[in-house]
């Protein structure tokens, strides 16, 4: 087993931010990247009964500025099936409607006892804000359009439970900086504005895969490139052509087509031919058949069918949209236990 | 009688060339003598500094302060942002109007020059070059003038409108002022809370481009250039905070070409780059933004080129409740009047070779030339007795909380500094004493 010290990476070069706090996948470390799967491995396996025990009476506040179906319930239902307390404070019908700054918004949580943030916010960076001015532990569950890590690990998952040649819950031994070597994961769609597309661009790579960010011009620009200077294996790269794209996502090592949302909450004022979008982005099954019949279709919901995705698709046998939902539950489960849990992993686990 | 003897010293005075051992009297707020080591030796004086290791040089002018003073004083006040001034070997300084409310009249610009704010250096302002700052009507320039505007600006915002910037270019070039211009195109950076790039992109922030600030300058020169051959006048353009190397490219240009522009740089854009932002640091967020390596590199290159006219700090105080807060949300600015002439010499002298007097060229002569202060910004008998005596060997580094200023949002906070003020010296008044 690996004795490393964990709960301080997924932090960056931050000062004052406490020891199991997740804000970023950039300077997560492939050996952490490994903890934590194992660590989701042996939880769902656990007996549910001593599940409820690992964080039997613990204080988890849920701290929404921003909507969320699937990552503010699969939290929730982590944090109750961990035996911890929750509450949920949104930015509607709360004090924040008020003016309280996010600051004093914490503050106030960890006056009442909270041991732990789950914090989504339209600002990019507001999870240090919450981590540095509350010293509490943070869990960014999405930061405008900056990163959202816990996604980045559950698609891994999703992704090492669907491709052949790469095999998950075998324990950490098995994820190491080769393990999605010669896998192409294609992502497409609005990159620019996606939380989504930055955590799996810098951590896809780690492990070894290529990562094809395919978008317009508009939606894509030169500048995604910079997401590549923290990898060690894989590569970030550009290919505007979705056709192209997939084709590499066809090709013999396993590839992921992951469709990605226009975000039109965050679209700001560009304009968008949605026609011309869609006759070139949308993944239709005819598409998929011709360029990558083999490849893992993902989306990180919400999904808008008939625009990025066809129903049929989203429907379809290379779909792994649910099951990307169902280790959401599992991955948020571990980072919580890794959380609240002062000496890592190896302090809470058998 | 207030007679103070500096002995000893080196004095470096760019104005006159003088770069060697003087000593030098000053009477009655002005410079009275400046002779060879020995010379005064037997003035009394009230009170005498031994400068031996030291430089004197004519006091610092910062052309370019926000002092929030009226309407943010929690911020700032004259009083405290001229205490800093003063600590950082600065005699004069040029008020910007963004105040509350904005500094666009007579009563406004008198209120503020008034002793009763209570000033520790010589206080200068350039008023609104448009009404309320909001870029539709010229402020009355000459009426302005007449009392005491040293140049026009709408500095936080640009003059935008086409027709308005080539009224207040020629309105200014009637009074022989300069027109000051924050060039930003705001139709391209709405949104926008650092520098355009990959780093931008990484930390899911929008990205102001150097187009904004390009374009801006573009068509400002194109004015210039339109107003010289059509309109018999010559105004002077000075480009504000200049931070993109593109932008730079077209200063030099017109400056070959003969037009009258010039430009500041402000210390942080030749020291910084945009991945000081780090995890979302606010104290690192100012407009124009920290720019990339090139865009710095070319800053640094101006400023050895001589296309840099002056150095200009953007002193802008903020709360600390203001910084705390999102990145996106934290308004813009850093404050950097006891910071400047540290990074100046650690930066330019010590590391790219300038010499200490082109240093104070650009801190001092240049500055006071731009806004033509008479008597300021040189060290001969008959200037204002206005004088920084500075220590070049030191190597310091700076305390935020050592500050003068109300506000603290720095990003050199614990940053390396060579040379310090040991006193500074305003109109014969020892104003700061290190």
């Amino acid at each position: 087993m690996t004795s490393m010290k964990p709960s301080m990476h997924g932090v960056a070069k931050s000062s004052g931010i406490a020891a199991g706090s997740l804000l970023t996948v950039a300077d997560l470390p492939v050996t952490e990247v490994a903890a934590i799967l194992a660590a989701t491995d042996r939880m769902e396996r656990m007996a549910g009964a001593e599940r409820a025990q690992m964080l039997a009476g613990r204080r988890i506040a849920l701290l929404f500025y921003e909507s969320s179906t699937r990552t503010r319930t699969s939290f929730e239902l982590a944090a109750k099936q961990l035996g911890a307390i929750t509450t949920l404070v949104s930015d509607k019908s709360s004090s924040i409607e008020k003016g309280e700054s996010l600051k004093d918004t914490g503050l106030t949580l960890r006056g009442l006892g909270a041991e732990c943030i789950i914090l989504r916010h339209a600002n990019s960076g507001a999870p240090y804000l919450l981590a540095k001015t509350t010293g509490l532990p943070v869990l960014n569950a999405g930061d405008g359009m900056h990163e959202h890590p816990s996604q980045a690990l559950l698609d891994l998952r999703t992704m090492l439970g669907r491709l052949s040649g790469v095999n998950a819950g075998r324990g950490d031994s098995r994820i190491d900086g080769k393990t999605l070597a010669g896998v192409t994961v294609v992502i497409t769609g609005d990159i620019l504005h996606s939380r989504v597309a930055r955590s799996n661009a810098m951590l896809l790579p780690k492990l070894g895969a290529k990562v094809l960010l395919c978008g317009p011009k508009e939606l894509l620009p030169e500048d995604a490139l910079g997401l590549s200077s923290s990898l060690n294996g894989g590569s970030v790269g550009i290919e505007r052509d979705f056709d192209k794209a997939l084709k590499q996502a066809g090709s013999k090592g396993g590839g992921v087509a992951m469709m990605l949302r226009i975000q039109k909450e965050r679209l700001a004022g560009l304009e968008l031919d949605l026609a011309d979008y869609i006759a070139r982005y949308q993944l239709t099954e005819e598409r998929l058949m011709a360029s990558a019949p083999k490849a893992v279709v993902m989306h990180p919901g919400p999904m808008i069918r008939g625009l990025e995705i066809q129903g049929e698709v989203a429907d379809g046998p290379n779909s792994a949209i649910e099951e990307q939902v169902r280790n959401g539950l599992a991955v948020r489960t571990a980072l919580l236990v890794r959380a609240l849990s002062t000496g890592g992993f190896e302090s809470v686990t058998v | 009688m207030s007679d103070v003897l500096l002995l000893n010293g080196r004095l470096i005075d760019p104005a006159s060339g003088v770069d060697e051992q003087r000593d030098v009297l000053l009477r009655q707020g002005r410079v009275a003598a400046v002779e060879l080591p020995g010379g005064l030796k037997d003035v009394k004086a009230k009170e005498t500094f031994d400068a031996a290791g030291m430089i004197v040089a004519p006091g610092l002018v910062d052309i370019h302060v926000h002092l929030r003073e009226p309407g943010q004083t929690y911020k700032e006040s004259i009083a405290t942002g001229t205490a800093a001034a003063a600590a950082g070997g600065f005699t004069s300084v040029v008020a910007m109007p963004n105040t509350v409310p904005v500094n666009d009249s007579v009563r406004g610009l008198e209120w503020m020059l008034d002793g009763a704010r209570q000033s520790s250096v010589k206080l200068f302002a350039m008023p609104a070059a448009t009404f309320g700052s909001l870029g539709h009507e010229i402020t009355d320039f000459h009426e302005l003038r007449q009392a005491g505007a040293v140049g026009f600006t709408d500095d936080g915002k640009p003059v935008l409108h086409d027709r308005v910037m080539r009224e207040a270019l020629m309105a200014a070039a009637d009074l022989g002022v300069p027109l000051s211009q924050h060039a930003e195109d705001t139709l391209l950076t709405g949104g926008c809370s650092m520098n355009a790039g990959p780093v931008a992109f990484r930390l899911g922030l929008r990205g102001m481009t150097v187009e904004a600030e390009a374009r801006i300058v573009e068509r400002d020169i194109r004015l210039l250039r339109d107003i010289e051959e059509h309109d018999g006048l010559r105004p002077h353009l000075h480009v504000q905070h200049v931070s993109t190397a593109r932008a730079m490219d077209l200063i030099r240009d017109a400056k070959a070409e003969g037009l009258h522009v010039t430009c500041e740089v402000a210390p942080h854009h030749f020291t910084l780059t945009d991945e000081a932002i780090g995890d979302y640091d606010t104290n690192a967020k100012m407009n124009p933004p920290l720019r990339n390596e090139a865009d710095r590199k070319a800053m640094i290159t101006g400023l050895m080129d001589g296309t840099v006219d002056c150095i200009a700090t953007d002193h802008a105080p903020h709360a600390l409740f203001e910084k705390e807060q999102e990145f996106e949300r934290a308004p813009n600015g850093i404050t950097g009047l006891e910071t400047a002439l540290g990074l100046a010499l650690r930066v330019l002298h010590k590391g790219q070779g300038m010499t200490i007097s082109r240093v104070i060229a650009l801190m001092s002569t240049q500055p006071a030339g731009i806004v033509s202060l008479e008597g300021r910004g040189a060290l001969k008998v008959g200037s204002f007795a206005d004088v920084v005596v500075l220590d070049p060997a030191a190597e310091w580094s700076f305390d935020a909380n050592r500050t003068r200023s109300k506000s603290r949002n720095t990003p050199f906070d614990g940053a390396g500094m060579v040379g310090r003020v040991m006193a500074t010296i305003c109109e014969g008044r020892v104003v700061y004493r290190g």
